[in-house]
């Protein structure tokens, strides 16, 4: 044991060097972008025809903004523009090329941020027009404002939303990982469709939400039924290797999405849910967000219930545990593998149902969030859907907290590097037993 | 014979004149289970040793732990007074300590003769540098060449020079896979079960292939369960049981030993192990 | 429909710049997964590391175009390293998890607000390749090629970088691979447990397969954003990944020309049955598919191929059946 401890501590040393030194080589270059603060060129009311100009309108909400500081850079020039009562803001340079406006924060009014706050530089193209326009909606501000105790009491409550919502979609991978041993890249395509029929259902056809929720349910049943007879259950029967049916659905997750893509367009899908908002202390939150947790959490211990109280459940563990010594003991290990697809599409549809709900939803909405399933289930240990529960938690709690620290654009790459670090220490997961490991 | 090998009385963990190989408070657990529970063994040098014992004995984890391949949970052993505990398997190849695998691991998809040139050391060429400037490493590829040749015909797998390892049967894989150990020029080679489902035609020429390596000077300790081969190519003889040696000697004193008999067979004490094999097969 | 025109457009996807890119990083899977098993889902991060660290090197530290591709080529190593050291010793498809999820981590860092005054953001850099177009020693004022295929003096200049640099890593892989240094890659391929016990550091031959294969397609990384003249963090995607395997699979893994006709092969069906399915709907066959959408059918061509070929023929169109099998 000492021996591996100390591979491992050598192995970080080495991982945190690399990473030190990375940085070091990176810190000197940047005191040399600290903006200069030129004097901004004064404004004149005429420019001439051959003028160069890069110009644009602050608004929020449709008002105009006045007062908002606009820093441009670019081919030797480096000015700044503010806009007037009217919103608008223009400013002349000199040479063509690409310049950088960047939206100077602290000059927004309080209260108001940038609608996507990612968005704060954006490039003007002077190189073949001789005008450009370029628009910075403004919109609520995003960024900290209340005191860190009652943030870190929002951030832990969308955590645990984010959190349940991701389990209800990991259990089915697990579960199917688990009885079959394929490291399903498709997954995210059933969370997808589940969210987009939910669009056709509610938003289209003005179902009522229970009923939209269980004939989506089970569409996404027949689904998990449909690809696992058609696809996972011939490939099993060819004998073709775990590593071999991961790169099958991969290609099955592309062929999925392109189509929902050529069915559904390219636009997120606006999902009307109920966003009348509740006062919680601190935690201001929507209708949709407390159903979607208690919707969440019963699932859970229903899954939870069927796992180990009931015959199907316990037949489903021992698959799981070892499919030869289950099948020997009289399991038809097909059929569970058959009911775990079923359980599983529907489950997934449902967590895209909650998901459309409350984020909306496009034809890339479960792949974006695949990778996080992935963290979630291998943090739990591979294979055990208590464990994909505790994973998904974690994550949820990861990528929502992550952003009380780093900027919000890198909440899931924090989720991502948990999950590389815990991979690093805990290959098994957190509750996966060590046996598991190859 | 025995007090050649051994200094005084044969009994478990006790002294060799001239070890190659001694371990000490070896122990591996899985979980609650104690696989290997060694406190004393050592392996006297140039001479044939067998590891026996029944099925679950411990005696292909015992392997693992001393070539690396597994960590114990305690204890340290060392190879011609060289330590060797927490050393990474393919050190403890380089040191001269190369060992088979019960399954065998011929690489299907390299050609028999290549499988050879990869049991070579010391090949230059094998540095990704070094690589890519072939006269820095053709010199010792021809060398390496004609030491794999001369191999391959005493194995009798001459003919099979070109062909992929896969289409060998399962025992031509047994041999080429000790043919390959071979390349290695090993001081102490260990052979987990050789004789495993070798068809009989092809067992004696096994045998004589190891007595052969004993000739050259080569150390072996091979573990197998089949008390009867044993009796007949090895000098000396450990026997393992629930993870504890639990008798050594020289065959056939070993054989009449109890405490091996109980291991066993449990309750059949009046059987002579030898012929019960023999009937057995 | 013109199918002459149809034909030409393919033709001249075949040799563009992209398919270079395509070409290159295909090399690099191959030395990974082909001949050493490594199941690494990563590669667009390694041909993303090449764009964005030669673009960095040039506007950020203000370096010569050569020392600004060495640096790329050191950072994709410092990434290789980071990604095998506590990777290698792990089951194969734990690989394949961290390589997808280290790639889109570095997605992130590079589209991320924070860095932007390095990364550009999700604007990505450009205005970069200034010195690179000034080394084109061809005169500017003479067309070159002939007929349909006649190109400005850039575009040979780059295509002609391109060819050469695949001719060069073809031939350092064929060179590599038929070392003793590559049969041990191989060996590992087949059972790496067999080539420990033959006294071979497994894990420094995997986790120099890794940095070798991450080189070439490092290289393709810049050869890609030369091309376009900037370099963007959408570009470098998972799907970027995901074709890369496509084409290695097509052409087969274990090969060393493998790559390069699978690449050929694919872009060449893609850009036809595209130039097919648009002058179909020009004659009014396929009145229910817009624009757009016709350009999406080729991923889920893509996504088919992948799905066929994986089940169908795993050692590609000209692989040996028996130089390749995927350990389950």
């Amino acid at each position: 044991m000492d021996i591996r401890l100390a591979n491992r501590a050598r192995g970080l040393a080495i991982f945190f060097g690399t990473l030190v030194t990375l940085f070091a080589m990176l810190l000197p270059a940047l005191p040399s972008f600290a903006a200069s603060e030129s004097p901004s060129p004064a404004p004149s009311a005429s420019y001439s025809k051959d003028s160069l100009l890069i110009r644009g309108t602050i608004t929020n909400e449709k008002v105009p903004v006045a007062g908002v500081k606009l820093h441009i850079t670019g081919n030797g020039f480096d000015g700044i523009a503010t806009s007037g009562e009217d919103g608008k803001w223009i400013i002349e340079v000199q040479k063509k090329g690409v310049y950088d406006v960047e939206v100077m924060l602290d000059s927004l009014p309080k209260g108001v941020g940038l609608q996507d706050p990612t968005k704060n530089i954006r490039q003007a193209d002077l190189s073949v027009v001789n005008v450009a326009g370029l628009l910075f909606p403004l919109g609520k501000d995003t960024r900290v404002i209340q005191p860190f105790g009652e943030q870190l009491v929002i951030r832990i409550w969308s955590g645990l939303n984010l959190g349940l919502l991701l389990a209800v979609a990991a259990i089915g991978i697990s579960l199917i990982f688990g009885t079959t041993g394929l490291t399903n890249f498709a997954h995210g395509e059933m969370l997808t469709i589940g969210a987009l029929l939910t669009w056709v259902f509610y938003t289209n056809m003005n179902l009522p939400i229970l009923i939209v929720a269980v004939i989506v349910m089970a569409l996404g049943g027949a689904f998990g039924y449909v690809q696992d007879a058609g696809l996972w259950k011939p490939l099993r029967k060819k004998r073709i290797g775990l590593n071999q049916m991961m790169i099958v659905s991969i290609g099955f997750s592309i062929v999925a999405r392109y189509v929902l893509l050529i069915i559904f367009g390219g636009e997120t899908k606006v999902i009307s849910g109920e966003f009348q908002s509740i006062q919680l202390g601190p935690i201001n939150t929507t209708v949709n967000s407390v159903v979607s947790m208690g919707v969440s959490l019963v699932t859970l211990a229903a899954i939870a219930l069927f796992l180990t109280r009931t015959r199907i459940g316990k037949a489903t563990r021992a698959v799981s545990d070892n499919a030869a010594l289950a099948a020997s003991t009289g399991i038809d290990v097909e059929r569970i593998i058959r009911i775990v697809w079923v359980v599983a599409g529907a489950l997934t549809a449902l967590a895209g149902i909650l998901y459309g709900l409350q984020f909306q939803a496009n034809w890339m909405t479960g792949f974006q969030i695949l990778l996080l399933l992935f963290a979630a289930v291998t943090l739990g240990g591979l294979g055990t859907a208590l464990g994909a529960t505790v994973g998904a938690l974690i994550i949820g709690f990861v990528v929502e907290l992550s952003v009380l620290f780093i900027p919000a654009d890198l909440k899931y790459a924090a989720s991502l590097i948990i999950l590389v670090l815990v991979l690093l220490f805990r290959p098994q997961g957190v509750l996966g037993k060590k046996q598991r490991i190859g | 014979m025995p007090n050649q090998i051994a200094v005084g009385a044969a009994e478990p963990g006790c002294q060799k004149v001239d070890p190659i190989l001694v371990a000490d408070k070896v122990k591996r657990q899985f979980g609650g289970l104690v696989a290997v529970d060694v406190d004393h063994v050592e392996i006297p040098r140039g001479m044939i040793t067998a590891l026996i014992g029944p099925n679950g004995a411990g005696k292909t984890t015992f392997f693992n732990l001393l070539t690396g391949f597994d960590k114990p949970n305690t204890g340290s052993w060392s190879f011609e007074g060289k330590n060797l505990a927490g050393v990474s398997s393919y050190k403890v190849a380089r040191l001269g300590m190369i060992r088979t695998f019960q399954l065998t691991k011929a690489l299907s998809l390299l050609t028999v003769i290549e499988n050879m040139r990869l049991g070579a050391q010391k090949q230059p060429g094998e540095s990704m540098l070094t690589a890519l400037i072939r006269p820095l490493w053709t010199k010792r590829e021809a060398a390496i060449t004609v030491e794999a040749d001369e191999l391959l015909k005493r194995f009798k797998l001459d003919a099979k020079r070109e062909d992929y390892a896969a289409s060998l049967s399962g025992g031509q894989r047994k041999l080429l896979e000790m043919a390959r150990a071979l390349m290695g020029k090993p001081k102490l080679v260990m052979l987990d079960e050789p004789m495993a489902g070798v068809n009989p035609a092809l067992t004696q020429s096994l045998l004589d292939h190891i007595i052969e390596l004993k000739k050259n000077g080569t150390t072996v300790l091979f573990v197998e369960h089949d008390m009867h081969m044993v009796r007949h190519i090895s000098d000396w003889v450990i026997v393992m049981a629930e993870g504890k040696v639990v008798a050594e000697g020289p065959p056939a004193e070993v054989m009449k030993n109890p405490a091996v008999i109980d291991a066993y067979l449990g309750a059949h004490h009046d059987t002579d192990l030898g012929t019960m094999q023999k009937k057995g097969n | 429909m013109d199918f002459g025109a149809i034909l030409t457009l393919a033709v001249k996807e075949l040799i563009s710049p992209i398919t270079v890119t395509y070409v290159l990083c295909a090399i690099g899977l191959s030395v990974h997964f082909g001949y050493t098993g490594l199941l690494n889902f990563g590669q667009a991060a390694f041909a993303a590391i090449g764009g964005y660290g030669m673009a960095i090197g040039i506007l950020t530290f203000g370096w010569p175009i050569w020392i600004s591709a060495i640096f790329a080529l050191f950072c994709s190593t410092i990434f290789a390293l980071i990604l095998g050291i506590p990777t290698l010793r792990l089951r194969a498809d734990y690989l394949a998890i961290v390589t997808i999820a280290a790639s889109e981590i570095f997605r992130y860092f590079m589209t991320t607000i924070g860095f932007a005054k390095v990364t550009g953001g999700s604007n990505g850099l450009s205005q970069f390749g200034g010195e690179f177009w000034k080394l084109n020693p061809l005169p500017a004022d003479v067309e070159y090629g002939f007929g349909p295929f006649t190109y400005r003096n850039d575009q040979i200049f780059i295509m002609l970088v391109g060819w050469v640099l695949v001719a060069i890593c073809a031939v350092l892989v064929w060179l590599l691979m038929r070392s003793p240094w590559g049969r041990v890659l191989r060996g590992i391929r087949e059972d790496e447990d067999a080539v420990r016990s033959l006294g071979k550091n497994v894990f420094v031959y995997k986790l120099q397969a890794l940095i070798f294969g991450g080189i070439f397609a490092s290289i393709g990384g810049m050869i890609f954003v030369l091309n376009l003249s900037n370099v963007q963090p959408q570009s470098w995607g998972t799907t970027f990944t995901f074709m890369i395997w496509t084409v290695l699979l097509l052409g087969g893994a274990a090969t060393v020309l493998g790559p390069v006709v699978g690449t050929l092969v694919f872009f060449f069906i893609l850009s036809l049955t595209q130039g097919i399915l648009g002058g179909l709907k020009d004659i009014g066959v396929l009145p229910f598919l817009s624009d757009p959408q016709i350009g999406q059918i080729r991923f889920i061509l893509i996504g088919l191929a992948l799905m066929l070929l994986v089940i169908f023929r795993p050692q590609g169109i000209f692989g040996n059946k028996r130089e390749l099998q995927f350990n389950a």
